[in-house]
């Protein structure tokens, strides 16, 4: 059983506002590159507001871990050692924060750079190069949205080192927000009908897999004799949220064909545009609440 | 680089005091957090950016049949930033702002510091703080900068038991040995050292003899002393696997042919039916 007398790090709402973006930037960016190297014609207009969208979200996500810093103007300290008599480059392969800041600034550039693309590139297919291009910013946003997990891990707090799931899980759960979110995009449109279908399928797929990791967490916890922590109180209940929001890609996944249309069609229907990806939505950042916080409130 | 110094501290003479936490204020000029009333003597609570020692009492107070002379002590520890040969804080600090002095002691640049607070969650002895006030974390630095002027920190010159004891590390190892050999003579089966070999993160610059198992004063033991940096190979294995099987099912999802496009779908759908 671990022990732990850690203290809680305070990271709190910057932070867990931080991971959900960087988990829908990586996601987006993925998708969209997807949606470019294997979808059609159609779906070129989705994978271009993927692309669009990345962009502003990995600003964004810059900016909160800046603000949550104590001394935000020396955010450069991440990146340059400024200790006297060493200078030169901050990089420590082992510590996930500083891997992550490195990568986070190469990411930004890669989605900076797609963003001008999808600007100019209305609905054509992308050239090779710009394909490649997209690929090499994928492995990065692959890496943003699962590496916050990996911070969690390299600690001894309670919960979060007691489990190698975290940033599987928050890939997974990256991925399906991601899909959800572009499937939203692609709603409004009667022309990306097609392209919603199969985001509403990959969604399944990567919902099944985040309950698979949902279940490997908890068991893992279990293991090391902190589950109680982890479902302490309201957590519980946030995890049957969780939980819900995730039965929604995985019902419709196992439909027939024509009843999982109707199906998605309906939980579409059932409330305003964008019911179903909010739903789905709100269960990833629910699931990193109830991470980032159970941990720190034992 | 000068001899490791260290403190060794015996919490079988400590009388609770708490001088070496008022030193420790005064030479640090630490103001203090607010007074509490706690259900304790403890009123300091824990280590953090205020307090650098911390005496902590462990009350286990006797059941009321316990005949005379066998009920249990309190247990009181001047617990302190352990100064680790492999300390987890160092470890995940992503600015190097934490670094290891000439003295083997562990020390926190505050100018390199931006707040980013991971060494809060990875220290396994709850030693560091956040201020408020300056955006940045604080620890015990072993009074690195009376170390420099050749002086004993503030803690070990005031401590009215010698309860803590400052000097080199292989002359407080001796120490420590012959007095666990003398409480060990006299009975105290329990008594034990912490940190004093390299089972607990490769050594203690702050060791301590202690009464009863790690666990009772809040101190993991040999198995649960493990650094941060365990989990990156899990963590990023899991998350590469994952990437492989998702992106698998997305291709498989998003291809061109993987689901008919809506004027196909139809058609399918009247075929089936018809
Ligand atoms: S006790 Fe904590 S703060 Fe002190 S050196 Fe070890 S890990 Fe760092």
């Amino acid at each position: 059983m671990a022990e732990h007398f850690v203290q809680a790090p305070q990271w709190h709402w910057y932070i867990l506002f931080y991971f959900f973006l960087a988990g829908l930037a990586g996601g987006s960016y993925t998708l969209a590159t997807m949606l470019r190297l294997f979808g059609a014609d159609r779906d070129q207009a989705i994978a271009r507001m993927g692309f669009l969208i990345a962009f502003p979200l990995a600003v964004i996500c810059g900016i909160l871990l800046t603000v949550d810093l104590g001394q935000p103007f020396r955010f450069w300290h991440m990146l340059v050692n400024t200790t006297p008599g060493e200078g030169g480059p901050s990089f420590k392969y082992w510590s996930p924060i500083s891997l992550g800041s490195w990568v986070l600034l190469l990411y930004s550039i890669f989605t900076f750079v797609s963003f001008l693309e999808a600007l100019r590139n209305r609905t054509s297919r992308a050239s090779a190069g710009v394909r490649v291009f997209n690929v090499i910013g994928s492995i990065l946003a692959l890496f943003i949205a699962s590496y916050t997990g990996v911070v969690l891990s390299v600690s001894n707090q309670p919960v979060w080192s007691d489990t190698w799931t975290l940033g599987a899980l928050f890939l997974a759960s990256a991925l399906s927000g991601s899909a959800a979110l572009l499937s939203w995009f692609a709603e409004s449109r009667s022309e990306t009908n097609g392209t919603k279908r199969r985001l509403l399928k990959a969604d399944g797929y990567f919902a099944l897999l985040e309950l698979a990791l949902i279940v490997m967490f908890f068991l893992t916890l279990a293991g090391a004799g902190t589950l109680s922590v982890a479902l302490a109180g309201p957590w519980s209940i946030i995890w049957i949220l969780v939980l819900g929001s995730l039965m929604l890609p995985i019902a419709a996944l196992f439909r027939n064909r024509k009843a999982y249309d109707r199906a998605t069609d309906a939980t579409m229907r059932l409330g305003p545009a964008g019911s179903f990806a909010l739903i789905v939505i709100a269960g990833i950042f629910l699931m990193r609440l109830a991470i980032i916080f159970s941990a720190q409130s034992s | 680089m000068a001899e490791p110094v260290g403190l060794f501290t015996d919490t079988s003479i400590c009388i609770g005091c708490k001088a070496c936490e008022v030193a420790c204020k005064e030479w640090n000029q630490l103001p203090g957090n607010e007074p509490q009333f706690r259900d304790s003597f403890d009123n300091t609570g824990q280590l953090d950016a205020q307090n650098w020692r911390h005496v902590k009492f462990i009350e286990r107070m006797p059941e009321e049949n316990m005949t005379v002379g066998n009920g249990q002590a309190w247990l009181m520890m001047s617990d302190i930033c352990k100064h680790c040969t492999h300390a987890s804080c160092l470890e995940v600090c992503p600015t190097h702002a934490i670094v290891r002095t000439e003295f083997d002691s562990v020390f926190i640049q505050q100018e390199a510091c931006n707040g980013c607070r991971a060494c809060i969650g990875a220290c396994p002895y709850g030693a560091i703080g956040f201020n408020e006030d300056t955006g940045t974390v604080h620890k015990c630095t072993m009074c690195y900068d009376r170390l420099q002027n050749n002086m004993t920190p503030a803690c070990a010159k005031v401590c009215p038991t010698q309860s803590i004891q400052f000097g080199k590390l292989a002359d407080l190892k001796d120490k420590a040995d012959a007095r666990l050999a003398t409480l060990q003579r006299q009975g105290n089966s329990k008594a034990q050292l912490y940190g004093r070999d390299d089972k607990i993160y490769g050594g203690l610059g702050a060791f301590f003899l202690l009464m009863d198992k790690p666990e009772v004063y809040g101190l993991p033991d040999k198995q649960n002393a493990v650094l941060p940096r365990r989990n990156n190979a899990g963590g990023y294995l899991g998350a590469l696997l994952t990437a492989a099987v998702a992106l698998f099912a997305g291709a498989i999802a998003l291809r061109r042919n993987g689901s008919p496009a809506p004027e196909e779908t139809q058609t399918v759908d009247r075929s089936t039916d018809g």
